[in-house]
This record gives C-alpha cells, sequence and structure tokens, in this order.
C-alpha cells in the first residue's frame, strides 16, 4: 500500500473513531483531551532512571485500549517510525553511561541502559496515548475542545479545514502521482527536472479545487465554524454530559498522581497478602 | 526534527509552549487586521497542501536516495510569515494528532523549530529582503535555497538546546550539535531546491500568488500592458521596416539563388495567357514594384515600402482580430 493510502486510512480510521464513540460514551471531548494531556505530562515528569513508576503508568492506555477494543497490531505499527530517533539517542545514553544502577544475577545494569529504556518507554507511552485520543474524539472532538479552550477562532477554523481539505488534496497527490509513475516505470520518486512542475502543478489545483470546496460550503451554509457533533444529536438532545465528564478527569487525574508519587508496584509487591 | 514527548521535560516544553504562544497571538492579531475573508480558506487549503507534498518523494540526483518537503518557507513565500505560522503549527498539530509525528507536549518546541523560523526568519527577513528591490528567477532560488538552510540550521539548533536543557541524553553538546547540523544542511539544501523549483513554477505560471511581488507583479503587468506591448511592436516594425531594410542584402534569396544554378536565370520565362494576364495585374496593382517607387531606384523608396508593408501588415492584423472578435460576440449573443 502506498504512503498515501496509508495517510488515508489514517484519516477515515479517526474519522469513523471518533464519530462512534462521540454518540456512545457521552463524554465531553475535552475531558478526553485533558486527561491525555495530564496522562502526558505525568510520563515525561518522571526522571531518567524512574522505570517502576513509569511502568505503572501503563495502566490507563491497557484500560482504556481494552475498553475500547482497540486493535494492539495497530497501535504497535503507530508507535514503530517513532522508535528510530528515540533509540539512536536512547544508544547515546547506553555507551556513555556506564554507571552502575543494579545487579540482576551475573548481569550488571547500568544506569545507560535504565535511562534508554525510559526514554523510549516514555515516547511509546506519549505516541499510543494521543492515537487513542484521536481514536476516542476524532479531529472534530479536538477542534471542539480547543474552542472550547477559547483558542483563537482562526486557528481553530485553520486547523478544521486543513482536517477537511487533507482529503481531497491526497487524493489529487495519488492521482498525479499514479500517472507520473505510469509515464516513469520504475522510477525512484519524482526526477529533478519536474519537482517545480509536479508540485507547482498540484499547488494550483489545490488551490483551485480549495476554493471550489469552500464555496460549496458556504453554499450549504457554513460559515467558518466547525461541525459541532458533539453540543447536540440529530434529534436536538445534548449528547455531552457534565457530570460524568468532570468525575472522568477526577478520577484519572487522582491515579496519575498516585502513579507518580507512590511507588503503587512496590506497595502492591510487599503487601501482606497472608493477612487475608 | 519533529521532536517526541519523551525527549522535553515539562519545564522545557512549558517555556516553548509559551514562547510559540506568544508568536501564534502576535499572528492572529496580524490576519485579523488584514480582514480578509478568503485568506482563513487559503491557509487551510494551503496547510493540506504542504501535508499532500509531504507524500511525495523527490529524487535526489547523485545519490539514489529521497528526501521530502517540510514547507515552512513556501507557505509563508505565498502566505505571508503570519499566516504561515498559523498554517504551519495547524500542520504540525494535525501530523502529532494524526500520525504521531511530534508529541502533543512537544507541540511548542516543534511549532518554534520549524514553523518560526520558516516564516518569520526564512520568510520575513530573508524573502522580504531578497524581493524587496526586484523580483527574478535567480532571486527566488537564491532565497529559498539560503532561506532553508538557515532556517533548518536554526531549528536543529534549537532541538540540540531543547533536549539537552531537559537532560534526556548523555551525549555532549559538541557531539549533538556535531550530528545534527550537517543532516540538516543537506536535508536544507534539499527543501531549497525543491522550494526553488515550485516557487519559480509559480513566479512564471501565477507571479500574483507570491507574497511580496505583489508591487512587482503590478509593476511588471504594467509594464507589459496590451497597448504598451503594441505600441512597442508598431515601433520596432517602423524601425526595422524604414532603416533596417536599407541593410537587406542585394543577394538573390535562396528560391532566386537555387533557379540561377539550375536555369541558369532567377526569373523564369512566362509563357502562357493566364500567366502574362496576373503578370500585368501585378504591375498595374503594385504600389512600390521591387520594393522601390515606379521608375525610380532611390533609397527612399526603399524605406517607404519597409514602413508601409509594416503599416498594412500590421493594419490587417489588429483590423483582423477586431473582426473575429465581433463575429464571435455576435454568435454568442444569438446563442
Amino acid at each position: 500500500m502506498s504512503k498515501v493510502q496509508n495517510v488515508i486510512g489514517d484519516i477515515h480510521l479517526s474519522d469513523d473513531g471518533g464519530r462512534k464513540f462521540a454518540g456512545k460514551s457521552g463524554l465531553h471531548p475535552l475531558s478526553r483531551l485533558s486527561v491525555t494531556f495530564f496522562f502526558i505530562l505525568t510520563v515525561i515528569s518522571f526522571s531518567k532512571y524512574e522505570m517502576s513508576g513509569l511502568v505503572s503508568m501503563a495502566a490507563y492506555l491497557i484500560i482504556i485500549g481494552i475498553l475500547h477494543e482497540y486493535s494492539f497490531r495497530m497501535t504497535l505499527w503507530r508507535i514503530l517510525p517513532a522508535l528510530v530517533p528515540l533509540g539512536i539517542l536512547g544508544l547515546a545514553n547506553l555507551f556513555l553511561d556506564q554507571s552502575t544502577y543494579g545487579q540482576m544475577g551475573s548481569i550488571t545494569i547500568t544506569k545507560g541502559m535504565v535511562s534508554m529504556a525510559v526514554l523510549i518507554l516514555k515516547g511509546v507511552f506519549c505516541i499510543i496515548a494521543v492515537y487513542f485520543l484521536i481514536l476516542m474524539i476524532g479531529m472534530e472532538g479536538i477542534c471542539y475542545s480547543l474552542g472550547q479552550l477559547h483558542m483563537p477562532e482562526e486557528f481553530v477554523t485553520v486547523l478544521f479545514l486543513i482536517y477537511r481539505y487533507l482529503m481531497v488534496l491526497l487524493k489529487e497527490t495519488q492521482r498525479l502521482m499514479q500517472a507520473y509513475k505510469l509515464r516513469a516505470p520504475g522510477q525512484r520518486g519524482l526526477h529533478v527536472k519536474t519537482w517545480g512542475a509536479f508540485v507547482g502543478q498540484l499547488l494550483l489545483r489545490s488551490m483551485d479545487r480549495g476554493e471550489r470546496v469552500y464555496e460549496s460550503m458556504q453554499l450549504r451554509g457554513y460559515g467558518n465554524e466547525y461541525h459541532d457533533v458533539y453540543h447536540k444529536s440529530s434529534h436536538g438532545y445534548p449528547l455531552v454530559k457534565a457530570f460524568p465528564s468532570i468525575l472522568y478527569v477526577l478520577v484519572w487525574a487522582a491515579v496519575f498522581l498516585c502513579l507518580r508519587f507512590f511507588p503503587v508496584f512496590q506497595i502492591v509487591g510487599g503487601f501482606n497478602w497472608k493477612r487475608f | 526534527m519533529h521532536m517526541a514527548d519523551a525527549l522535553v521535560a515539562p519545564v522545557v516544553a512549558g517555556t516553548m509552549y509559551v514562547a510559540s504562544g506568544v508568536s501564534l497571538g502576535y499572528s492572529i492579531k496580524k490576519v485579523r487586521l488584514e480582514d480578509d475573508p478568503k485568506k482563513i480558506p487559503a491557509m487551510g487549503v494551503m496547510g493540506a497542501f504542504v501535508f499532500a507534498a509531504q507524500m511525495l518523494n523527490f529524487t535526489i540526483p547523485g545519490t539514489g536516495s529521497s528526501g521530502h518537503l517540510t514547507g515552512g518557507m513556501m507557505l509563508s513565500a505565498i502566505l505571508g510569515p503570519e499566516a504561515g505560522f498559523l498554517t504551519m503549527a495547524g500542520v504540525l498539530l494535525v501530523q502529532c494528532l494524526l500520525f504521531a509525528d511530534g508529541g502533543l507536549l512537544a507541540l511548542g518546541c516543534n511549532i518554534w523549530n520549524m514553523a518560526f523560523y520558516g516564516c518569520f526568519i526564512g520568510a520575513a527577513v530573508i524573502w522580504r529582503q531578497m524581493m524587496k528591490k526586484q523580483v527574478s528567477k535567480r532571486r527566488i532560488i537564491a532565497a529559498s535555497i539560503i532561506g532553508c538552510l538557515l532556517t533548518l540550521q536554526l531549528g536543529a539548533f534549537s532541538v540540540t538546546l531543547e533536549t539537552l536543557a531537559s537532560g534526556v541524553t548523555e551525549l555532549p553538546f559538541i557531539i549533538f550539535v556535531a550530528a545534527m547540523q550537517p543532516i540538516h544542511l543537506a536535508i536544507g539544501l534539499v527543501e531549497g531546491c525543491i522550494t526553488a523549483a515550485v516557487l519559480v513554477f509559480i513566479y512564471e505560471v501565477r507571479p500574483e500568488l507570491l507574497w511580496g511581488c505583489e508591487a512587482e507583479t503590478a509593476e511588471k503587468k504594467s509594464r507589459f500592458s496590451y497597448k504598451k506591448t503594441l505600441a512597442v511592436l508598431g515601433v520596432t516594425a517602423l524601425v526595422m521596416g524604414g532603416l533596417i531594410s536599407l541593410g537587406a542584402s542585394a543577394n538573390p534569396d535562396g528560391l532566386e539563388w537555387s533557379m540561377e544554378r539550375v536555369a541558369g536565370t532567377a526569373e523564369l520565362s512566362r509563357d502562357g495567357e493566364a500567366i502574362n494576364l496576373a503578370g500585368q495585374i501585378q504591375e498595374t496593382t503594385a504600389i512600390l514594384p521591387d520594393y522601390s517607387f515606379r521608375g525610380s531606384e532611390a533609397v527612399t523608396g526603399t524605406m517607404f515600402s519597409g514602413v508601409f508593408g509594416g503599416v498594412v501588415v500590421l493594419g490587417l492584423c489588429i483590423g483582423g482580430c477586431y473582426l473575429l472578435r465581433f463575429f464571435r460576440n455576435r454568435t454568442i449573443k444569438h446563442e
């Protein structure tokens, strides 16, 4: 599958996920965004040698992943590209920080090993959290949340339009690229002589196409605002429930704080279970 | 150059969010002041275009590898620095959310490293300065390459500083910088070449789309207006016909030369009634036979014939065009 097709698939996935879940849960998308943001903030606040505390943060991802039945394979696929730069930086730690962290049998664990693992784990957790967020609320939910946060209207509209035009222009790119490939078989990428004309043509076509799309949107009543799927259902009833949304944020915030400041794994492991 | 969340500490992320937020606020204020209703949709299209263009692989000559576009400089060269910055921030947010390219918490850093330098240094300083006096292909190429090289170097240097300030790597500053800068020099060069190729194409096809070149484009348009072009063509035709025709070769032309070689004479004998009649008509009707006044070999005759011929041809062309337009309009009206 080509790169463009992969991206189109990703957009469809987020669109479908967002729409499906918006009606089901009744949670305000801002609550999802806040929890994700708080999760990432907690994850990156761990120091570079705090392995056990960081691992405990996986609880959130596991719970969300299982509850929403997200594909493990797709999640793994999402992480892979980001692992390369993190791995390279982590390797530097492995070689440059050789001081002993601990002993596991006969194997000496260096601080470099731990900091490398922590770095990669942090990256992986953050990527999965954002991926789950987009699957849960979609781009429309993000735009709606940003609007609720009083982000400037211009920025939110631009963001929304980029997302809306993306599909149209990606398909245009795919068509152009397909035509080019058929005329230049076996060639890797665009030839230097065609850089200007090819991308320039794409740009001019994009602008014309975009203008037509925008005019059609305006004719259908669009006035620089994003379609609000969360505010009201097709029957006019509000879909978002305020109390569960607030509770959702508070519960997860409490969980993250516990996992951050208390060694939950050690407490659970050291508990005298024989008493029961 | 997209930084992942794992590479930044909360303090660094927060600081960069503030810095990028201030730039965003300034840009929004400027875009609002422009008050152009078509600006926002154009920004949306351009953002999506940059995204789509990033999907293309560009063959790097002589290396067998391919690179892709970042687009900050190109966006600003078309939309202007403030609108370009806003659009680029939107693109980075979509990249982060949809494609895991850069972190959500590191978004402030990414906006600063890629959008701020690309738009405010690349376009507002380099592009604007270079296009101030005159717009030409050479200037567009130079501005694109210098802009991309410089802004990518600044961005890469910022990535190094932000990562080191976050304390996530054991890499010493010098080694990190030595690894980051040269690779981004190569990337910047490729990006600059792609940007230059596209902007030159736009300059040739739709120059009015380029930011900061509006005055030049208007001047260019007025310089080559319809009336002026006709006047220049007319004067050229008169000069060519009146003066340069004097220096025309007296030697026989290609056909005459060939006939002289084959038949021994440049003018064949005319036999037959029809040919003789046609010859007589031509001699009687020709105002300036053999490019001179009748019965005179004076130089003024040749000059006059050049000027007269030019005026008649121009008149015929213009008259023909107006006639064609008249009939076309009449047909459209009837339809």
